[in-house]
């Protein structure tokens, strides 16, 4: 050979390579074991229980009977408040950064909303707890939870909306203005159809949070088994919630009762986030290929 | 001579106008709306543990927790220690892999079917409820090694991953094409071009992404419920015997019906929302200051 | 931007004819490619190319945008192997080595065979450090030894005296016709024997691309050099051969692929062409 072009020792390159893979799957192996591990866990119970565990309203250790409705319940009413009380909020707030605010008011502003999101939800519970509950005459209610988990998901959902919102092209904006359009009709002519999708999916991926939100919900809600009521002043409990203040005293079955509650929440927040990730990602790939 | 404007370009006061001016109020009220719980939180917290602290200053910072919880009196000291050894064991876990899950799949994986799934299963990850993670780590590791701060990391760090993954992803991105072309034209290997050009220009991104998946982490209470056990005094061995964490204390503290308990919830969740404000602002000012 | 008009364009000519290659028998060849086709997944950028390339001479490749003259210029250095689904068929010999022969290795290739880029794309790094990664790439680890390099590579590339004061200063706060020559100075420090150049000036005022230009004309006695560029009186400029790519419609399956249709000595090129499509190009008939 003329010339010696093989490559010295390649094994560091391929080394690395194997380790960025493996650190990839590390995901889904640790989903896998959460999925496995849980469900494994949870079977004792759900074979004792059937279907009447998300039908029953009875939930007793003592006679084992483990019925997870109130807790269902809870979970979804009291996000449901969240999710009503953050929307209109978030909403506003995202259409005044982007189209109302001046320019050197935007930034201040995102940076305080994103102070709000990372306040820890400890805090907040603890906030709740003691002032909002004593104070304002709320008592420990669904109510009360469901203040504080949409206090707890405003922020989430203003970003993901202010992002969905700025990719509104500025042609299509322009377009209304240019016909004469007040800068509300030029919302809702071209800033809210076009980003409506992403929109949807903003508030999805906060329902999740307000769902799966322990420690917040734990402190307020008021941990009264076997509530099924829209009375918002009612106090009650959530599936989060019951896990973490029962654990502690929990025997056998009782423990696998608690599983299986983690499992259905598991279940439910990841469908509500797939759905929502699905949504906001077409919407997104939607506007994009409008605007190129 | 000119008698008058030829055309009147002046507003007329309509309905239109109106509902318009409405409208952008009403956003300015939403602004006001989601003002008034950060201001009330902070201004309780700050209000009220203010005081705590500075009557017992630095000891409640140092001292330790109080084993009757109804005696007043200072000290959070092994909270503090517990808090910055889980998140701290967390980080050592999470942020290297994450830095190298997400490598993997902007530099390797791309749009291959594998990576393709590892990016929808992070998704995925990043909704999983934190009380959820916080039983796995307990079922998988605590029942069999026993309560310690490691195992709080393990679940903290489970949180983290994806979001690093996230984060870092989205900061190798931005780093041009064409700095990898040209290392890679000087003869360097893929590896080589990874660890010496690419990460480094994306280590403000992604170190800012980092801190504020650390800052959420900081203040996570449900993860550690039954990875540590409870401790009053310090213990600085990361890997065995019970341990506790600020937002351990704040939750425990919160419902007590004694005040000093509850003094000692608001310290500690001053102490703990300083910490994770800290952590943000440094990520903010990495991240302008550089890009 | 210069205002390219025919009077000009011949003005500029006229240097060239003075201007004789050598006799091709007498010096080396550097690449031989045979029916050389280049593969973006399933669409062929480029294809049978068939040339030779010499040593110690600067071969410009021109043609109008689209006409695969970047994509051949990469398949000389292997740069397709990074893309996803590119794919270099035909035969490419370098010293009479195939080039993408199963025991080469692309970074092997890499070290010998540089490229500069059209846009400057200097690391986020100091000077020093971009001259010093290509050394350093390749195992040397002496300080006194890299400092060594790194002054010689920038004063090659004319460059030593505007930055020996500020060397540990970021390469990001030169001007973009010295990250340029810092981009030429961090190739030639790893000592190659080629030197692709992908439109080295396309994005330089005037100025700094006739410093560039001076630089490749004293770089040359040193490396064989081979540039790619979209302003034919660079070309006429500064090449000894020159190489005219264009693209043709495929009737198959109606995408276009680019073809060589012309390569020989520049003043041959410029002044006489044998082929009406390069003499189109010359004089501006084109399209």
């Amino acid at each position: 050979m003329l010339l010696d072009l093989r490559g010295r020792s390649a094994h560091g390159d391929r080394a690395f390579r194997w380790i960025a893979i493996g650190a990839g799957a590390l995901v889904l192996l640790i989903l896998g074991m959460v999925a496995l591990v849980m469900v494994d866990r949870a079977r004792p119970v759900l074979g004792e229980m059937g279907l009447s565990f998300f039908s029953s309203k009875r939930w007793s250790s003592a006679d084992g009977m483990y019925g997870a409705l109130p807790f269902l319940w809870g979970t979804l009413f009291t996000a449901a408040i969240a999710v009503a009380i953050a929307v209109p909020v978030s909403l506003g707030v995202a259409l005044f950064v982007t189209q109302v605010a001046p320019r050197w008011l935007k930034k201040p502003m995102v940076y305080v909303i994103d102070l709000l999101a990372v306040v820890p939800s400890v805090v907040f519970g603890l906030w709740g707890v003691l002032v909002l509950s004593q104070h304002f005459g709320l008592g420990r209610s669904f109510l009360t939870a469901g203040i504080i988990l949409g206090i707890m998901i405003t922020p989430i959902i203003t970003s993901l909306s202010r992002e969905v919102i700025e990719t509104t092209p500025p042609s299509e904006k322009e377009a209304a203005l240019a016909l004469g359009a007040t800068r509300w009709e030029m919302i809702r002519a071209s800033v809210l159809p076009h980003s409506k999708g992403g929109l949807v999916g903003a508030v999805m991926l906060g329902l999740g949070r307000a769902m799966g939100e322990t420690i917040a919900a734990a402190l307020v809600i008021g941990s009264a088994l076997g509530q099924v009521t829209v009375n918002p002043f009612a106090s009650g409990n959530s599936m989060p919630a019951v896990i973490a203040n029962e654990w502690g005293e929990a025997d056998d079955m009782h423990k696998s009762a608690l599983i299986a509650l983690a499992v259905t929440l598991f279940v439910i927040t990841i469908a509500v986030n797939l759905i929502a990730t699905a949504i906001v990602q077409r919407s997104m790939r939607h506007s994009r290929g409008k605007s190129t | 001579m000119i008698v008058g404007p030829l055309l009147d370009l002046r507003g007329k006061p309509s309905w239109r106008g109106a509902r318009n001016i409405a409208m952008q109020v009403i956003m300015g009220l939403a602004v006001i709306a989601i003002l008034i719980p950060l201001v009330a939180v902070v201004w309780s917290v700050v209000s009220r543990g203010a005081g705590v602290v500075l009557h017992a200053f630095p000891e409640f910072f140092t001292a330790e927790i109080p084993v009757v919880s109804r005696r007043a009196g200072p000290g959070m000291g092994p909270a503090i220690l517990g808090t910055l050894l889980v998140t701290g064991g967390a980080t050592l876990i999470a942020v290297p892999l994450g830095i190298l899950g997400a490598v993997y799949l902007h530099e390797y994986g791309g749009t291959s079917a594998f990576a393709k799934l590892v990016r929808f299963l992070a998704t995925v990850m990043t909704g999983v409820p934190s009380i959820v993670m916080g039983l796995f780590v307990y079922l998988t590791w605590t029942m069999r090694f026993g309560y310690s701060a490691f195992g709080g990391a393990l679940a903290l760090a489970c949180l983290m991953l994806p979001v690093v993954i996230g984060s870092t992803e989205q900061m190798l991105r931005l780093v041009p094409a064409n700095l990898r072309e040209a290392a890679y034209a000087l003869g360097a290997s893929k590896s080589r071009t990874i660890l010496t050009i690419v990460l480094p220009a994306a280590l403000p991104g992604i170190v800012s992404g980092s801190l504020l998946a650390i800052a959420r982490a900081a203040g996570e209470t449900a993860p550690l419920l039954f990875a540590l056990g409870a401790a009053t005094a310090y213990n600085p061995n990361l890997f065995a015997g019970a341990n506790t964490a600020l937002s351990l204390q704040i939750f425990g503290n919160a419902t007590s019906s004694f005040v000093a308990a509850q003094d000692r919830a608001w310290g500690a969740a001053l102490t703990l929302m300083l910490l994770a404000f800290l952590i943000t602002l440094t990520a903010r000012l990495l991240f302008t200051r550089r890009s | 931007m210069i205002i390219e008009s025919a009077t000009e364009s011949v003005k500029a000519l006229r240097p060239m004819q003075r201007r004789a290659a050598p006799p091709l028998e007498e010096t080396a060849v550097v690449f031989d490619a045979e029916s050389v086709e280049v593969f973006y997944g399933s669409f062929r950028a480029v294809r049978g190319v068939t040339m030779k390339i010499y040593k110690n001479q600067i071969t410009a490749f021109i043609g109008p945008s689209g006409c695969g003259k970047t994509t051949m210029l990469r398949a000389f250095n292997r740069m397709h192997d990074v893309i996803p689904g590119a794919r270099v068929a035909g035969k490419l010999y370098y010293h009479g080595v195939d080039l993408y022969g199963p025991d080469v290795s692309a970074t092997e290739v890499r070290r010998r065979i540089g490229m500069v880029f059209q846009k400057p794309n200097p690391f986020p790094k100091s000077i020093y450090d971009n001259i010093a990664f290509g050394p350093r790439v390749n195992g040397v680890k002496n300080t006194s030894e890299l400092d060594a390099v790194v002054e010689k590579s920038l004063r090659s590339a004319a460059l030593w005296d505007e930055v020996k004061d500020r060397l540990r200063h970021s390469a990001l706060g030169l001007s973009g016709g010295q990250q340029q020559r810092l981009c030429i100075a961090r190739t030639i420090a790893v000592q190659p024997d080629v030197v692709l150049m992908d439109e080295p000036c396309s994005a330089l005022d005037p100025i700094a691309t006739a410093r560039i230009e001076e630089l490749m004309r004293q770089l040359k006695s040193q490396f064989t050099i081979v540039i790619v560029t979209h302003n034919m009186q660079q070309a006429a400029r500064v090449s000894d051969r020159t190489a005219f790519f264009t693209a043709e419609l495929d009737a198959k399956n109606d995408q276009r692929c680019g073809i060589l249709v012309e390569y020989d000595a520049t003043a041959k090129i410029f002044s006489n062409p044998s082929d009406e499509r390069t003499e189109n190009y010359i004089t501006g008939r084109f399209g």
